[in-house]
């Protein structure tokens, strides 16, 4: 692995802030940390950084050790990059300046050459002789990640590298980060609260929980095939609906049975006992033809289409997302299918 | 209009003196630029120039251990290395003075003991009115580049850290240059102090401008030489000034207005080095606090026999002249602070800026500008009054009143209570006055339901700040106050000036003690910052 964690744990006082994180990434690729604030991944990038020692476990880069107990390698002979939650950039320097920081090794001429190329990637030669405070947020932001990328650093880290710009911003500049960042072949983490920024940006996006890694796979895995109920629920829109496994892939419901492939990483359950059973909006798919009805109780439009909360038979909710060129009004009644791709459920308490 | 009036008090003073320095007399200006000046301006330059080095260095280093550095002690020097701001320089001076003068008692001891005392360097010196000016105002530069590095030293270090610096490399290349606007407003704002000080050069008999100011004053009478000397040194005021208002305006430019700090921990120092530090430190606060302060105690205890009738005069008056300034001038801010509220644009900035830019000039000077134009008001009325009643005519002396003091203070401390009270009506958004509106409250009953409870502890910190300067302050009281009107600072300028550096102390313990009021709230706030 390039860059590898092994049951790393940090402590703050009696807070365990990361608790046995284990992953790894490969060269090339993209991770990301995804969690609710105070979840500890920041704490995670920071000891990978080397700006916190490690109680337990292991951090190694291909065959280097960077952290082990009692041991670490100093930030600055780690070879890894990092962009600031506020870019910290150096407000005395220059874009150019800045960007050029870190290539105290080259010559003039190469760390021109590598200066300049890396400005033309992020868009900003013609910023090159102003300062950070001229600049956009936006413009601020690339050029922390110019002047991270711009020594060829092993892996560069992101803390929640877009949590101060515009909403609307942040998708577009999530696209231009990733494209950057496949185009200089950079090894990235990035950390975020964001589920959107993550997938935008994210091969492999790891959940966070109380300091512990819930799951670590692809967005598409984390969204269908969920490892853990707090995953389920994080990860996009959804209910949990009470019901009763009547066999690997049948789960008896209040308003009927429901069939699906059964999800190989969900909780296993045998026939009999007491599930949850998750449906998101694109299970419940809207068909006049159906015999299930179900009641509109709420709808939120959404552009392209409406997000409806319905009322299905034995009291149960489910949302349905359903094209806006046709509409609903609440009370109305139409007809649905649970059409699960993955059946994902899990005990219920 | 209003605020064309409150700016009087700062306007009037500077007119008379830039029209006076327009105007030279020729022959006074003659003897001062020959017997004067120079060996004034070449005292004064040196004087500012070594504060600003060693205050800059001192101030500079203190801020850089406590913000970014771990050792034994730092959370107790974090906000212990500020209380010298509590202790006025001629206080820190006189004691300085008193205890390693000849005749004090370091050197006493030493001639007993040894038998002689000729090695120990003569405290009145250059070297030592510098060495006590930069004890006493270091705070200033501590104080800014210990929020420069806080809000953003020790990220700007990580950040260095990962594009392959280390730590002594990303101090030099980064933390330093990136905290210089706040160092340099600090030291400006030493050197302002350094230009406007005048009873610590006093105590030394070290001659700058504010003490040729006086002397043209008392000594000579010469009202004409006083207004060309304060001309003078109103010119390098501007500079001083001038250099903060840069710093600041660049201090904006460089903060990323975002505050994470305290998330990055800080550099842990060697088992050696952190008791090295840790003397360091403490040496500085002992002497520039603990020591002197503790003299002071001892002092004043010893005379203990002096806390009678005059001494509860000079405290009573004292309290009286701070008190009815502080409400003066709160009266004043709250005014102003309302008028700008309502009233934005360009000329009422500018109005804003005359009103409030008192704080940079001299004392002493004030005191001449304000004083010269009450003369000439005073002979004028005078005049009429012999014109209209004869020899029967009763003198009037306005220049000699509470009048002409508390002017003088509103001109020098206006801005001391205008920015709590602005910065505190500010924080009341303009929705709140808007959403009162909707609920029918407006006028007086908004003022009185919303504003005033929100008010209340800005007007409190207004009040307090004014009312402790007031009472540090000592050449405005010597030149405006009436005959007799002896004050806690005065008592402490004549027992000064008379060398009884004993007897100095008990009215200056009360000083220190007020002094140490405002030192409280600074760091509850700086705590918060933090």
């Amino acid at each position: 692995m390039w860059l590898e964690l092994s049951a790393v744990t940090r402590r703050f006082g009696a807070r365990t802030a990361v608790d046995g994180l284990s992953l790894g990434l490969e060269r090339g690729s993209i991770g990301c940390l995804l969690g609710p604030s105070g979840c500890g991944k920041t704490t995670a990038l920071r000891c990978i950084a080397g700006f916190e020692p490690v109680d337990e476990g292991r951090i190694s880069a291909g065959d280097r050790v960077l952290s082990q107990p009692g041991w670490q390698l100093p930030p600055q002979q780690r070879h890894i990059g990092m962009v600031f939650q506020d870019y910290a950039l150096f407000a005395h320097l220059t874009v150019e300046q800045n960007v050029a920081f870190g290539l105290h090794q080259l010559d003039r001429v190469h760390r021109a050459q590598r200066t300049e190329h890396l400005l033309a990637s992020v868009g900003l030669l013609e910023h090159r002789r102003q300062y950070p405070y001229q600049l956009s947020g936006g413009q601020q932001q690339r050029v922390a990640l110019a002047r991270a990328l711009a020594p060829e650093p092993a892996i560069v880290l992101l803390d929640e590298p877009f949590s101060s710009l515009d909403v609307e911003l942040r998708e577009r500049l999530g696209i231009q980060v990733r494209d950057l960042l496949k185009q200089l072949q950079a090894t990235a983490l990035l950390v975020t609260h964001d589920q959107h920024e993550a997938f935008v940006v994210a091969d492999q996006v790891g959940v966070m929980r109380d300091g512990r890694l819930e799951q670590w796979s692809t967005p598409h895995e984390l969204y269908h095939r969920p490892a853990s109920r707090f995953v389920a629920d994080f990860i996009g829109q959804g209910v949990f609906v009470p019901g009763r496994m009547l066999g690997q892939d049948r789960v008896q419901t209040g308003f009927g049975e429901v069939r699906g492939a059964r999800a190989a990483i969900a909780t296993d359950a045998h026939a009999g006992q007491a599930v949850e059973l998750l449906l998101r909006p694109d299970d419940v798919i809207h068909d006049e033809g159906s015999e299930l009805r179900a009641q509109v109780l709420h709808r939120a439009f959404r552009g392209a289409d409406y997000l409806y909360t319905l009322l299905l038979p034995g009291d149960l909710q489910a949302l349905c997302l359903i094209p806006s060129h046709r509409e609903f009004a609440p009370g109305a009644r139409i007809g649905v299918r649970i059409e699960p791709e993955h059946l994902v459920v899990f005990p219920r308490a | 209009m209003l605020a064309l009036v409150l700016c009087l008090p700062a306007l009037v003073p500077l007119l008379v003196i830039v029209q006076a320095a327009l105007a030279p007399q020729a022959e006074i200006w003659a003897h001062l630029s020959r017997y004067v000046l120079p060996g004034v301006a070449f005292n004064t330059l040196k004087l500012v120039i070594g504060v600003a080095v060693i205050a800059g260095a001192l101030g500079t280093a203190l801020a850089w251990l406590t913000a970014l550095c771990e050792f034994p002690g730092r959370r107790f020097f974090d906000w212990a290395l500020l209380l010298p701001l509590a202790v006025p320089t001629y206080v820190l001076a006189f004691v300085a003075v008193g205890y390693l003068d000849y005749t004090g008692p370091l050197q006493s001891t030493l001639r007993t003991l040894t038998g002689s005392s000729a090695w120990v360097p003569p405290i009145r010196s250059t070297g030592g009115v510098v060495l006590v000016l930069s004890l006493a105002l270091y705070p200033y530069v501590y104080l800014l580049a210990r929020t420069a590095f806080m809000t953003q030293g020790r990220r700007a270090m990580e950040a260095a850290s990962t594009l392959g610096l280390g730590r002594a490399a990303a101090m030099w290349r980064v933390a330093l240059p990136m905290a210089r606007p706040w160092i340099a407003a600090g030291i400006a704002l030493a050197c302002m102090e350094t230009l406007a000080d005048f009873g610590a050069v006093a105590v030394f008999n070290y001659d700058t401008f504010t003490t040729a100011i006086y002397r043209a004053w008392f000594g000579m009478f010469s009202i004409d030489a006083a207004l060309q000397l304060a001309g003078v040194l109103l010119v390098l005021v501007v500079v001083a000034f001038a250099l903060e208002r840069t710093a600041r305006g660049a201090s904006a430019r460089f903060s990323s207005g975002r505050d994470l700090a305290h998330r990055a921990p800080p550099i842990v120092l060697g088992p050696r080095l952190r008791w090295v530090v840790f003397a360091l430190l403490a040496l500085v606060f002992a002497v520039a606090f603990a020591l002197p302060v503790l003299q002071l105690c001892l002092w004043a205890f010893k005379h203990r026999g002096d806390i009678d009738l005059r001494y509860w005069g000079y405290v009573g008056r004292s309290l009286l002249l701070a008190g009815s300034a502080a409400l003066i001038i709160v009266a004043a801010s709250v005014v102003l602070a309302y008028l700008a509220r309502h009233k934005q644009g360009r000329i009422m900035n500018a109005l804003l800026r005359l009103a409030t830019i008192g704080y940079a000039v001299p004392g002493t000077v004030l005191a001449v500008g304000i004083a010269v134009p009450l003369v000439m008001l005073n002979n004028g009325v005078q005049h009429l009054l012999r014109s209209w009643l004869g020899a029967a005519a009763p003198a009037v002396f306005l220049q000699g009143t509470l009048v002409a003091a508390l002017i003088a203070y509103v001109a020098r401390f206006l801005a001391v209570g205008f920015h709590p009270v602005d910065s505190g009506l500010q924080r009341i958004a303009r929705h709140v006055d808007e959403a009162a509106a909707g609920l029918g409250v407006v006028g007086a009953a908004l003022v009185r339901r919303v504003h005033a409870p929100l008010l209340r502890t800005s007007l409190a910190t207004a009040a307090t700040l004014v009312f402790v300067d007031v009472m540090k302050e000592m050449p405005i009281t010597l030149i405006t106050r009436p005959p007799g009107w002896d004050t806690l600072a005065v008592r402490v300028w004549e027992m000064t000036s008379e060398g009884e550096w004993e007897r100095a102390a008990l009215p200056a313990v009360a000083i220190v003690l007020a002094g140490l009021v405002p030192v409280a709230m600074l760091m509850r706030r700086s705590d918060d910052v933090a």
